[in-house]
C-alpha cells in the first residue's frame, strides 16, 4: 500500500489537534490527497470509536465496561468519575480538560476495573482514587504505567516461556535465549519444509476457528500472482481476554519470528501487524521488535542473506471489536469501515487489496518459532491429539487468581479454575464460567471437568474461543451479565446487516424491559427466537455469535430470569428485592431515583439500578 | 463466467446452471422467487438485509442469495420453515423502527417494505418502537436543498441509495456514518447536500425502497398507483436516456425514472432528466396560434394563422424566389419532424436555406469527421466505454453536459482502473478526478494534439501496420508535423511538456483508447481543424473500429444526431447524401415529385447576415432560439428584424418567438410520437406520456398544413408513417421502423429490415470513404479570431451548466432547478479577482467589442488565469451578447469559445 494509511493520517490529526478530534477541514485535505471522497473519510472517522469529529477534552478517559470490569464494579468509577468530573459519559468538562467516554474492554480483565487516560491503563481502581488521580492528571498530565500482567511460573511453558524472563525491549536477550534460530533454521530448510512442518506439528489456529495453521499457509503459498501479504491480527478485543497483549509487551519478537517464518513459508513480501489502538505498550514494543529486527538484518531486503525480502508495517487500531474478524480487519487496514466481506473468498486467494493474504492470530504466530526450533515431533508430545501445544488462558472474573495461564492443550477445566487460579474467590460457590469469551459459552459447574481441547469441548458444543474465562460465582446475576453483553455487541456492531444491527439492539432492549420489571415470560421466547435468526442470519461472526451468552443463560438459568418477572408489580416490590425499574434524574445532583408505582428507592446510577 | 454448467438442488429439484451466477439469479431463472430488499441488481449487492436467504446444505448458517455463488453439488432449500421464520424475523427487525404512516407516505404502492409485510402478514413489527412509529423524533439534517428529501426515520439502512450514489453516479456524496444501531446515511459532517459533491441525480432516490428519500418536487402530487406511466427518452441531451414519466389526473407530469433495463443508461439519469419534465406542464404553454398586428400579438384560429402564413410566404417567394427564405429545423424536434422540415423547405418552397442548431454545436464534427472517416457521428456505443484502458477527454464538461455518459466514463476509470485524460481549459469536475489533467489555453487544441503526435511519431508508438492498410495521407501530414516540438507547444498551449509526452505514451500505448469530446473542439473558428486533428491522433495509432477504440464526439441535444441525420442541413438530404449529387438529387425528386435546387443553402449562422444584407426576407422556424443562441445576438436581431415575415413553432414564446409574425402552439417532445437519434446513433422511439395541450399541433403536423396549402399534398397519418418513407430514402435508416423501435433503439446504419443495427462504425478499419481508407490530414495551428489585448485583457469561454440547458426556455420553468440556479454568473480565477479586486458574489460588467452584461462573478477554480466562463441560458445575462460570431470557413460554426472580454465591478 502507498503511503500513510486512513488509519494512521485520522491518528496524527487527532493527536496534534489541540481538542483531540478531527475537524472537517483536515479530513477535506486527507480526502484530496488520498483520492478518497469525504464521505468515505467521514464514515470512517465515525465508524472507529477512538476517533471523533467533535472536539474533546485535553485528556480522554476511557472507562471499561467489559464484562470483567462490569463484575469488578465498573459502574461505581464511572458513577464516582462522572461525579468528580461533574459531567456524564460523552460529555467534555467544562474547562475542556476532560472527556468522559467507555470503551467495549481494554484487555486489562485482571485488574478490573480498569480504565485508561490518554493512553495511560490504570487498574485495580477504587472510587477513593479516583479524584486523586484525576487531580495528578489535571496538574501532571498523565505519566507513563506499566502493569506488569501476572502469568505462572515458567513450567512447560511454550509460548510465554521468555515472557517475564527477558528484558521485552532487547532484542539481545530475545537473541540469547535462542531465539531467531527458527528462523534461521527455516531458511536452510526452505518454504516447503517448513510448510510440511508446520502440517506435521498439526498446530491449530488460535484466533478461535482452529484452522490448521500449515494448511492455511499452503494455500497461499499455491495461490499465483507475486504480491501476497501476511497479516498478524493482534487486534485482541474480546472481553476477558487479554493473553495476546501479554506476549506483544513480554516477548514481542516471538511474534516478529513467527510473522517472518509465515512470511518466508508462504511467499508473502508485506507484512502487517494490526494491534488494537487502545494497546500502547504493545505498539511500542512491537515498534521497537521491528525496528531492531531490521537493524539485525531479520528483517529487510535480504534477511538474513537468503535474497528473501520482507518487512512489517504496524497498522494501529482506532476503536472497533469487529474488526477483529478477519475480512473486517483487512477492510480496515484498506482505509474502510469494518465492515466484513462475503466468505467465500477466503483470505488465502482474495484477501488484503484483493490478494492472497495469510491471516494469523499473535499466539499462532508465537508458536512458530518453538516448533521449527525444537521440530514438530517435539510439539506433538505436549496437549492431546487433534490439539497439539499449549493454550493461553485469560482468566478473570470472581477467581482467586487472575491473569494469563499457559497449560497443555487437554487440560481439565476444572483444573484451571480450581488449581491454576486457586478458585472461587471469597470461597464462594460457582454459579458458571463464561468461556472464549462474551461470544463464547455458558457452562455451567456440571460441565466443569471438561478438558479443553478442541475435540472435547464439541460434545458441549463449546470451543476455545478467545480462551478466556471469566468465573462467576453465586451472587453474580446472570440477567445483568445478559445485560452487559448484550449492550457489548449493540455498541460493537458494525451495523451493515439488519439482523445484527437491530437484533443486538433489540435483544439489550427486551432485557433492559425485564430488568426493569416490565417484562413478560413471553420474552424469553422472543429472545431465544431472536437468537436462532441472529444466528443464521447475521452477515458474520459477530452478529452470529452475539446472542449465544444470553441464550444459553436462558437455556440454563432460567428460573433465574422468571424471578426478574415475579416482582413486576409494584405490590410486590420492597426494598429488599432490588428494583428493576427505570429510573429518573431528579434535581441537579447526582441522585438517582427508581419509581416504583407508590414506592421510591435511591439507586446507584441510571440503568444500573443493581449492583452486580 | 465461463460456459461449464453446474449442478444444483433447489427444492429438491435438479438443474444445471453457468457457473459464477448468483443463488438469487439462479432461483430466478427457474422461476423460484426469492424475497429481497437491499438488494440492486449491478448496484448494491451488500447482502445487509438478510431477506434472501436460504437453507444450503453442510452449512450451518444460512445463506444470501444475493451474494452466494452457485457451486457444484449446492443443495439449496428455499421455502423450510426455517427460512420462512428467518425472513420474516429481518423483516420485523426492519420494521422496528420504520414510522407506520403509509397513509401519507409519497411511497404507498411503490414501496418494498411494505409489500413484504403484505406479503408476511405484518401489521405491527413485535420489536415496533411504538415512539418512533408515531411520532417524529429524527432530524434531517442535509435536508435544505430544492431536490432530495431524506427522512432518516423511515429510512431502513439497506444502503441502497448509498450503492447508486457510489457505483452509479460515481459521486460518494453520502455515505455510511456512525456504526451499530446508530448508523446512517448521511452527507460527511452532515452538511447540507448542495456543499458535498452531490449532482443532485437522484439515483438515491430511485434506489431507496421506501419512502426515505423521495423527489422533493413529486411531494403530495399522487400516489404511484394514482399515476399513469409511458416510457420514453428524455429531451435534454443527446445521450438519450430512456425514461419512464408519470401524468397524474390533471395530465400533469410529476415524476420519472430512469429505466433499468435500458441499454443507454442503466437507470441513471441526471437532475435535468429528474427533474425538467416540468415545463410541460407550464402554464406559459402556448395553445392557440398568433398573429402579429401593430407591434402586438394577439390569439387567433389555426385557420387564420396557416392562410396568413401561406399567404406571405407566397408573396415573398414569388417576388424575390425561393432562396430569400429560409427554415429552420430543431433538435429539440424528433426525426421525422426534422425530416418534414427539409422537405417543406426543399420540395415546397424550393430552397436548401434548411440547417438546424446542430450548426452551432457539431458542424465541424460534421465537417472533420465526414471528411477523415467517411461518416460525421460517434463510432462508438455508451456502453463501449468499459472496454477503453485510456479515455481521452478534450473540450468535454461531460459531466455537466452529458452528466450520465460521465458517470460511466468515471465508473470504468473506478472499476476498471482505466486511465482518464483530460484536456480543458477549466478545470472541471472530470479533470478533478483525471489522471492527468492538460490545462490548455482556449484555442490551441491543434498545437496540443500535433505536440502530441509529435511524440508519438518521435517515439515510434505509430501504429505502423493500420496506417499502411487503413488511412492516406501519412506523409503530407508527418512534414507538417514535425514543426510541432515540445517547446513550441507548450509555449502555445501553456502545458507542461512533461504532461504532453505522457498523455501521448499512454494513449498511444493503450490496448484500448476512446477519445471524447464536444464543444470545447468544435465550437472555434477553427473547429474543423481541431476535429480532423483528433481523428489524425486516432488515425495515427490505430486506436479506431473496434470495441474500446474509437471517436465519441458527444452531442448537445436530444436529437441532434438525427436532425442532421434527416438532412436539415443547408448541403445534404437525408442519410448525408449531398445535394449536389445529382444521382442524390434525383431520387429525391422522384420520390417527392419535384425539381429540387441544385445550390447548397445557406447555414443558420449566415441567416442573421443574409436578413440584414437583404438576402434572405423569411425565415420558417420550427423550434429554434437564435436569438439566444446566436453568437453576437444583438446583430442577428438586427438582422431577423429586418425580415419581412418570420413564422416560429414553439412551445413557449421564446425570444425569437417574440418577434415573430406568426407564432403557431406546437407539442413538446414528452406529448410526441416519434423518434430521437442519439449521440451513439441509436434511433429511439418516443410515446407520449401527456395529451399535448388542446389547441396545439404536432410539429410535422403543422408543416404538412402549411405545405398542404401552398399546394404540395403532404398528409401522414403519423409519424410512423413519416418514418416508413425516411426509410425508402436513406440507406442508412432502410431498416428502421416504428414497430421495431418498440423493442428497443437501432444504431444506424441499419439498411434492411431484418438488420439489428451497427454498434461500431469502421469496424476493423474500413471507412465509409471511396477506397475505405481514412484520410490523415496536415492541419496547421491558427490562433483564435479574436486574442486578449490591452483593452479586452481577458479570454472569454462560453458553455453549458448542469442545472440548465440552452436558452433556458425549458429549465427556467422548471421550479426546482430555476430555484438552484436562478441567475446566471461568470466563474472568474482567484487570482485575476483579486487584481480586478473582484469578491465573491460581487456584480460586474463583462463587455466585449459587441456588447456587455452584468452579472454576478463567482471565484472558482475551474478557469485558468485570464480565462473566464458564462454560460448562455439566461436571457437577462445572456452571454451571447458577447461572443465572437467569426466562423469556421467549412462548418461554418462560430467562435462561442474563444472571445477577448473585460471585466468591472460595478
Amino acid at each position: 500500500m502507498k503511503g500513510k494509511s486512513l488509519t494512521d493520517a485520522l491518528h496524527d490529526i487527532q493527536s496534534g489537534n489541540k481538542e483531540n478530534y478531527i475537524p472537517e477541514k483536515d479530513t477535506l485535505t486527507i480526502s484530496e490527497k488520498s483520492k478518497v471522497s469525504l464521505s468515505k473519510v467521514y464514515g470512517f472517522a465515525t465508524f472507529y470509536s477512538m476517533f471523533s469529529v467533535k472536539p474533546r477534552g485535553k485528556h480522554i478517559i476511557r472507562v471499561c465496561k467489559s464484562l470483567s470490569c462490569h463484575m469488578g464494579k465498573a459502574e461505581e468509577v464511572i458513577e464516582k468519575l462522572e461525579e468528580v468530573l461533574g459531567v456524564e459519559i460523552g460529555e467534555t468538562t467544562e474547562d475542556g480538560e476532560f472527556t468522559l467516554e467507555e470503551s467495549s474492554c481494554l484487555g486489562m480483565c485482571s485488574v478490573s476495573p480498569a480504565m485508561m487516560i490518554d493512553k495511560i491503563p490504570f487498574g485495580n481502581l477504587t472510587v477513593d482514587q479516583i479524584p486523586e488521580i484525576i487531580k495528578k492528571v489535571k496538574s501532571e498530565g498523565s505519566q507513563e504505567k506499566i502493569y506488569t500482567e501476572q502469568i505462572l511460573p515458567a513450567q512447560g511453558r511454550v509460548v510465554l516461556k521468555s515472557v517475564g524472563v527477558i528484558n521485552p525491549e532487547s532484542i539481545d536477550e530475545y537473541i540469547a535465549s535462542r531465539g531467531y534460530l527458527a528462523l534461521k533454521k527455516a531458511i536452510e530448510n526452505g518454504p516447503q519444509w517448513v510448510i510440511n512442518e508446520l502440517k506435521k506439528s498439526e498446530l491449530r489456529g488460535r484466533g478461535g476457528a482452529g484452522f490448521p495453521t500449515g494448511r492455511k499457509w499452503e494455500f497461499t503459498a499455491k495461490a499465483p500472482g507475486p504480491q501476497k501479504y501476511l497479516i498478524c491480527n493482534a487486534d485482541e478485543g474480546e472481553p476477558g481476554t487479554f493473553k495476546d497483549r501479554v506476549i506483544m509487551e513480554g516477548d514481542p519478537h516471538s511474534i516478529i519470528e513467527g510473522m517472518i517464518i509465515a512470511a518466508f513459508a508462504t511467499g508473502c513480501n508485506n507484512g502487517y501487524i494490526y494491534i488494537r489502538g487502545e494497546y500502547d505498550l504493545s505498539i511500542r514494543r512491537i515498534e521497537k521488535a521491528i525496528g531492531d529486527a531490521r537493524s539485525h538484518g531479520f528483517l529487510g531486503r535480504n534477511i538474513l542473506g537468503s535474497g528473501f525480502p520482507f518487512d512489517i508495517e504496524i497498522h494501529k487500531g482506532a476503536g472497533s471489536y469487529v474488526v477483529g474478524e478477519e475480512t473486517t480487519l483487512m477492510e480496515s487496514i484498506e482505509g474502510h469501515r469494518g465492515e466484513p466481506r462475503k466468505k467465500p473468498p477466503y483470505p488465502p486467494t482474495f484477501g488484503l487489496l484483493g490478494k492472497p493474504t495469510v491471516i494469523n492470530n499473535v499466539e499462532t504466530l508465537a508458536n512458530v518459532p518453538p516448533i521449527i526450533t525444537n521440530g514438530a515431533d517435539w510439539y506433538r508430545t505436549i496437549g492431546v491429539p487433534e490439539s497439539y501445544g499449549t493454550k493461553l488462558f485469560s482468566l478473570s472474573g470472581d477467581v482467586n487468581w487472575k491473569g494469563v495461564i499457559e497449560a497443555p492443550f487437554g487440560t481439565r477445566l476444572s483444573y484451571i479454575v480450581n488449581e491454576l487460579g486457586g478458585g472461587v474467590r471469597n470461597g464462594k460457590k460457582l454459579r458458571g464460567v463464561i468461556f472464549g469469551g462474551v461470544s463464547g459459552t455458558l457452562l455451567t459447574p456440571d460441565q466443569f471437568d471438561i478438558p479443553v481441547d478442541f475435540n472435547s469441548l464439541v460434545t458441549i458444543e463449546a470451543g476455545p474461543g478467545s480462551g478466556s474465562i471469566i468465573v462467576m460465582d453465586e451472587t453474580r446475576s446472570i440477567v445483568n451479565i445478559a445485560k452487559n453483553i448484550a449492550y457489548f455487541f449493540k455498541y460493537e456492531s458494525c451495523g451493515k446487516c439488519t439482523p445484527c444491527r437491530i437484533g443486538t439492539e433489540q435483544l439489550m432492549n427486551i432485557i433492559d424491559r425485564i430488568l426493569e420489571g416490565s417484562g413478560k415470560e413471553s420474552d424469553l421466547e422472543v429472545i431465544e427466537r431472536l437468537g436462532q435468526d441472529m444466528r443464521l442470519t447475521s452477515f458474520c461472526p459477530l452478529g452470529q455469535t452475539a446472542p449465544n451468552i444470553i441464550v444459553q443463560s436462558i437455556q440454563k438459568f432460567r428460573s433465574k430470569w422468571l424471578e426478574h418477572m415475579k416482582y413486576n408489580s409494584p405490590q410486590k416490590l420492597d426494598r429488599g428485592i432490588r428494583c428493576m425499574l427505570g429510573c429518573q434524574k431528579q434535581g441537579g445532583g447526582k441522585r438517582w431515583q427508581a419509581t416504583c408505582g407508590r414506592i421510591t428507592i435511591q439507586l446507584l446510577r441510571p440503568g444500573w439500578p443493581w449492583r452486580p | 463466467m465461463s460456459d461449464k454448467l453446474i449442478n444444483v438442488k433447489i427444492d429438491g429439484k435438479d438443474y444445471q446452471f453457468p457457473s459464477g451466477i448468483k443463488i438469487l439469479d439462479a432461483c430466478k431463472r427457474v422461476g423460484i422467487e426469492i424475497p429481497t430488499l437491499c438488494y440492486l441488481e449491478g448496484v448494491s449487492e451488500e447482502g445487509s438485509c438478510g431477506m434472501c436467504v436460504v437453507e444450503v446444505k453442510g452449512s450451518k448458517t444460512l445463506q444470501r442469495t444475493c451474494i452466494t455463488e452457485i457451486a457444484e453439488g449446492m443443495e439449496i432449500t428455499t421455502n423450510s420453515p426455517i427460512v420462512y421464520d428467518a425472513r420474516k424475523m429481518n423483516l420485523e427487525l426492519a420494521l422496528a423502527h420504520h414510522p407506520l404512516d403509509c397513509m401519507t407516505c409519497d411511497a404507498d404502492g411503490d414501496c418494498e417494505l411494505q409489500d413484504l409485510a403484505y406479503q408476511f402478514g405484518i401489521k405491527k413489527s413485535e420489536f415496533l418502537d411504538e415512539k418512533e412509529a408515531f411520532e417524529y423524533l429524527k432530524e434531517t439534517p442535509w435536508d435544505s436543498n430544492p431536490f432530495i428529501q431524506f427522512d432518516p426515520q423511515k429510512c431502513i439502512l439497506c444502503r441502497r441509495c448509498v450503492n447508486a450514489c457510489e457505483n452509479q453516479a460515481i459521486v460518494e456524496a453520502i455515505g455510511i456514518a456512525l456504526r451499530g444501531y446508530k448508523s446512517t446515511v448521511s452527507t460527511p459532517f452532515n452538511l447540507p447536500l448542495e456543499e458535498t459533491d452531490c449532482q443532485f441525480c437522484a439515483a438515491c432516490v430511485q434506489a431507496c425502497p421506501v419512502g426515505a428519500l423521495v423527489e422533493k418536487p413529486r411531494v403530495g402530487k399522487g400516489k404511484i398507483f394514482q399515476l399513469e406511466e409511458t416510457d420514453t427518452v428524455c429531451a435534454y441531451c443527446g445521450t438519450g436516456c430512456e425514461v419512464t414519466l408519470y401524468r397524474d389526473k390533471k395530465n400533469d407530469l410529476v415524476m420519472t425514472r430512469g429505466i433499468e433495463d435500458s441499454i443507454v443508461n442503466k437507470g441513471s439519469l441526471c437532475v435535468k432528466g429528474r427533474y425538467g419534465y416540468e415545463y410541460v406542464n407550464s402554464k406559459d404553454r402556448l395553445t392557440k396560434p398568433l398573429i402579429k398586428e401593430n407591434g402586438k400579438f394577439r390569439e387567433t384560429t389555426w385557420e387564420e394563422a396557416l392562410e396568413y402564413t401561406v399567404k406571405r410566404l407566397k408573396e415573398i417567394k414569388e417576388k424575390y424566389g425561393p432562396d430569400a427564405i429560409g427554415v429552420l429545423g430543431s433538435s429539440r424536434c424528433t426525426n421525422e419532424d426534422n425530416y418534414i422540415v427539409q422537405k417543406f423547405a426543399r420540395a415546397v418552397i424550393g430552397t436548401n436555406n434548411v440547417d438546424n442548431c446542430a450548426r452551432l454545436c457539431h458542424a465541424s464534427t460534421i465537417a472533420g469527421l465526414g471528411k477523415a472517416l467517411g461518416a460525421a457521428a460517434a463510432t462508438n456505443p455508451i456502453e463501449d466505454i468499459k472496454n477503453a484502458d485510456v479515455m481521452f477527454v478534450i473540450g468535454s464538461n461531460m459531466t455537466e453536459t452529458h452528466p450520465v455518459i460521465s458517470q460511466f466514463v468515471k465508473e470504468n476509470q473506478k472499476k476498471r482502473g482505466a486511465k482518464l485524460i483530460v484536456c480543458d481549459p477549466r478545470k472541471t469536475d472530470l479533470a478533478k478526478v483525471s489522471d492527468i489533467y492538460i490545462q490548455h489555453y482556449p484555442g490551441t487544441d491543434v498545437a496540443l494534439l500535433n505536440g502530441i503526435m509529435k511524440i508519438i511519431i518521435d517515439k515510434g508508438l505509430v501504429n505502423k501496420e493500420f496506417v499502411e492498410a487503413h488511412t492516406e495521407g501519412y506523409e503530407d501530414f508527418v512534414k507538417v508535423i514535425s514543426k510541432y516540438n515540445l517547446n513550441t507547444v507548450s509555449k502555445i498551449t501553456g502545458v507542461d511538456r512533461v504532461l504532453i509526452e505522457k498523455t501521448a505514451e499512454w494513449y498511444a500505448k493503450a490496448p484500448n483508447a476512446t477519445i471524447f469530446y464536444t464543444m470545447g473542439i468544435t465550437q472555434h473558428s477553427v473547429g474543423t481543424d481541431n476535429v480532423l486533428s483528433i481523428a489524425n491522433l486516432a488515425l495515427v495509432t490505430g486506436h479506431i473500429g473496434s470495441e474500446g477504440n474509437g471517436i465519441d464526439p458527444l452531442r448537445g441535444q436530444a436529437n441532434v444526431q438525427g436532425a442532421c441525420d434527416m438532412g436539415a442541413l443547408p448541403d445534404v438530404y437525408t442519410g448525408y447524401q449531398k445535394v449536389i449529387d445529382p444521382v442524390a438529387r434525383e431520387k429525391f425528386e422522384k420520390a417527392w415529385r419535384v425539381k429540387l435546387p441544385e445550390k447548397p443553402g445557406l447555414a443558420v449562422s449566415e441567416f442573421g447576415d443574409a436578413a440584414l444584407s437583404g438576402e434572405l426576407k423569411a425565415i420558417f422556424a420550427m423550434g429554434e432560439n437564435p436569438l439566444m443562441t446566436e453568437p453576437d445576438i444583438n446583430h442577428v436581431r438586427e438582422g431577423f428584424e429586418k425580415l419581412e415575415f418570420l413564422a416560429v413553432q414553439e412551445i413557449f414564446l421564446s425570444e425569437t418567438a417574440e418577434l415573430a409574425d406568426v407564432v403557431f402552439p406546437a407539442a413538446a417532445a414528452y406529448e410526441k410520437e416519434g423518434t430521437f437519434t442519439n449521440t451513439e446513433r441509436r434511433v429511439q422511439l418516443l410515446r407520449p406520456a401527456r395529451e399535448k395541450p388542446v389547441g396545439t399541433k404536432f410539429d410535422w403536423e403543422i408543416i404538412s398544413h402549411v405545405a398542404t396549402k401552398l399546394g404540395y399534398h403532404m398528409k401522414y397519418k403519423n409519424a410512423a408513417e413519416i418514418m416508413d418513407e425516411i426509410a425508402t430514402l436513406t440507406p442508412s435508416y432502410a431498416g428502421i421502423h416504428h414497430y421495431r423501435l418498440e423493442k428497443g433503439g437501432i444504431q444506424w446504419p441499419c439498411p434492411k429490415d431484418d438488420h439489428a443495427g451497427t454498434k461500431i462504425l469502421h469496424y476493423d478499419g474500413t471507412f465509409k470513404r471511396p477506397n475505405g481508407k481514412a484520410l490523415i490530414s496536415p492541419v496547421e495551428y491558427i490562433e483564435a479570431k479574436e486574442l486578449p489585448d490591452k483593452e479586452y485583457p481577458i479570454i472569454l469561454t462560453t458553455g453549458r451548466i448542469l442545472f440548465h440547458y440552452h436558452s433556458g426556455n425549458e429549465t427556467r420553468r422548471v421550479k426546482v432547478l430555476d430555484a438552484f440556479v436562478p441567475r446566471n454568473y461568470v466563474e472568474i480565477n482567484k487570482e485575476d479577482a483579486e487584481k480586478l479586486n473582484i469578491n465573491h458574489k460581487d456584480m460586474v460588467r463583462v463587455s466585449t467589442r459587441r456588447g456587455s452584461i452584468e452579472l454576478e462573478a463567482r471565484i472558482s477554480e475551474k478557469p485558468k488565469k485570464g480565462v473566464v466562463f458564462i454560460s448562455f441560458h439566461f436571457r437577462e445575462a445572456s452571454a451571447n451578447v458577447l461572443t465572437n460570431a467569426a466562423l469556421d470557413p467549412i462548418a461554418k460554426i462560430p467562435e462561442y469559445k474563444v472571445a477577448a472580454c473585460k471585466i468591472e465591478k460595478i
